[in-house]
């Protein structure tokens, strides 16, 4: 389904990685590896077209995602370092807005019930820890099942180990109805060994 | 498409209402600075009607640069700028949404609030209304030509002062007309041409203006 081509990225004068090429099926999962600043980050943002590559393309069933855009947007879900949640907001309202601005129709029901199975507080952001706010962004994959992609940036980070169990699950369960993950982490988690893994380390 | 649109309009008012302080400090602003100067001119009512057009206009645009810092720095800090450059519907809508917003929430209360300062200047009766429509045809070019600036300056340091330095010299053309427009009236002649070229700046600006940010924001979230 993603294949990636042959990627360069050159992040402020110095080479991140070179010739990076694999592709993605239905029901892979694909961890990142590597050190700090080895261009994790970097990969998955290319992944998801914010970032252009210096060298190389990403294409998605076969066309390069420059030139699908919005329509390749639909198939994904980004889960980046920053939660995307407005402090202001409470995570119900966060939950709703980001669903309907990737064009998403989801329940209200469906809403309460991603953030209650993740046990969010229905407090506004600001007054979240931030083991809270990360388990409000990953709601967001709760009521994403019908997306296929999943780019996940450190979705483990700060979070418990109940919530990190739940959140493996729901990968799990993603890859077994034919989604596809990549991911990067730094934690040890149950997934690894199922994982196929692109170190970037040696790259 | 305009779902998303009306989902973004409404998230930066529903953010706005909770953080209303930010907004009547524009506001305020605006009012400050547009009374200053009948206390510092002296109160010379010929004088005073001379320079009102002119200085509540150019307290209107200083207001607006005032408020342009916020327009994009939020969601670019808290990384909701990136979903929204993922988001389903193109990157133009999405930024004449927030460009709608801003206006909704840092010009339309100067258009309202004009009419009253202007009372400090001893305007004619029939001036209000030509203030008032001129700004209102204005203060919407306003955002979208500062929402450009916003979106340049994303992520850098000392955005703030830089973004007056881009965008002051482009407010000019709106100034000139937009002060011109009350200026002629109160010399009994027709407003119409002015207003009219306004307009067209309107009618311009929202056509091409969203996306010259599209463009850069893209290059702020990479």
């Amino acid at each position: 389904m993603l294949e990636a081509a042959g990627l360069d990225c050159e992040r402020s004068g110095r080479t991140l990685f070179r010739d990076l090429t694999f592709s993605v099926a239905r029901g892979d999962l694909v961890r990142v590896a590597g050190p700090n600043g080895s261009g994790k980050t970097s990969l998955l943002r290319i992944l998801c077209g914010l970032l252009a590559p210096t060298q190389g393309e990403v294409r998605w069933r076969g066309t390069p995602i420059r030139r699908l855009a919005e329509e390749y947007s639909r198939d994904l879900v980004y889960i980046g370092h920053a939660s995307a949640l407005k402090d202001e907001l409470t995570p119900y309202e966060n939950l709703d807005i980001a669903c309907r601005l990737a064009g998403v129709q989801v329940h209200r029901a469906a809403l309460a019930w991603a953030l209650g199975a993740l046990a969010v507080p229905d407090l506004p952001v600001r007054k979240l820890s931030q083991g809270q706010r990360r388990r409000a962004a990953l709601a967001r994959l709760l009521v994403s099942e019908g997306v296929p992609l999943w780019l996940l940036d450190e979705p483990f980070a700060a979070l418990d180990a109940a919530a990190a169990g739940y959140a493996e699950e729901l990968i799990t369960r993603h890859l077994k109805a034919g989604g596809s993950v990549i991911y990067t982490t730094h934690q040890q988690a149950a997934l690894d060994s199922r994982a196929r893994v692109i170190d970037l380390a040696v790259g | 498409m305009l779902a998303i649109a009306r989902t973004l309009v409404r998230r930066d008012l529903l953010v706005a209402m909770r953080r209303r302080s930010d907004a009547a400090t524009a506001l305020l602003f605006f009012v400050i600075v547009a009374s200053l100067f009948p206390l510092g001119v002296g109160a010379e009512p010929n004088q005073l009607r001379a320079i009102g057009p002119g200085v509540i206009w150019v307290a209107a645009l200083l207001s607006t640069m005032l408020s342009l810092g916020r327009l994009f720095a939020a969601d670019y800090a808290d990384g909701t700028l990136e979903q929204l450059a993922l988001g389903a519907a193109p990157l133009g809508v999405v930024v004449a949404a927030k460009a709608l917003a801003h206006w909704l929430v840092s010009g339309l209360p100067l258009v309202i609030i004009a009419p009253l300062i202007a009372l400090q200047y001893d305007l004619e009766r029939p001036l209000y209304g030509v203030l008032a429509l001129s700004l209102l045809l204005g203060t919407p070019v306003l955002s979208l030509i500062g929402a450009i600036g916003a979106a340049l300056t994303l992520g850098l340091r000392g955005g703030g002062v830089l973004i007056s330095l881009l965008v002051l010299p482009l407010y000019v053309p709106v100034l000139i007309l937009g002060a011109g427009s009350v200026a002629m009236a109160a010399a009994g002649l027709a407003p119409s041409g002015q207003l009219l070229l306004l307009g067209a700046l309107l009618v311009v600006s929202a056509a091409f203006a969203p996306w010259a940010v599209a463009v850069a924001v893209r290059i702020g979230v990479e």
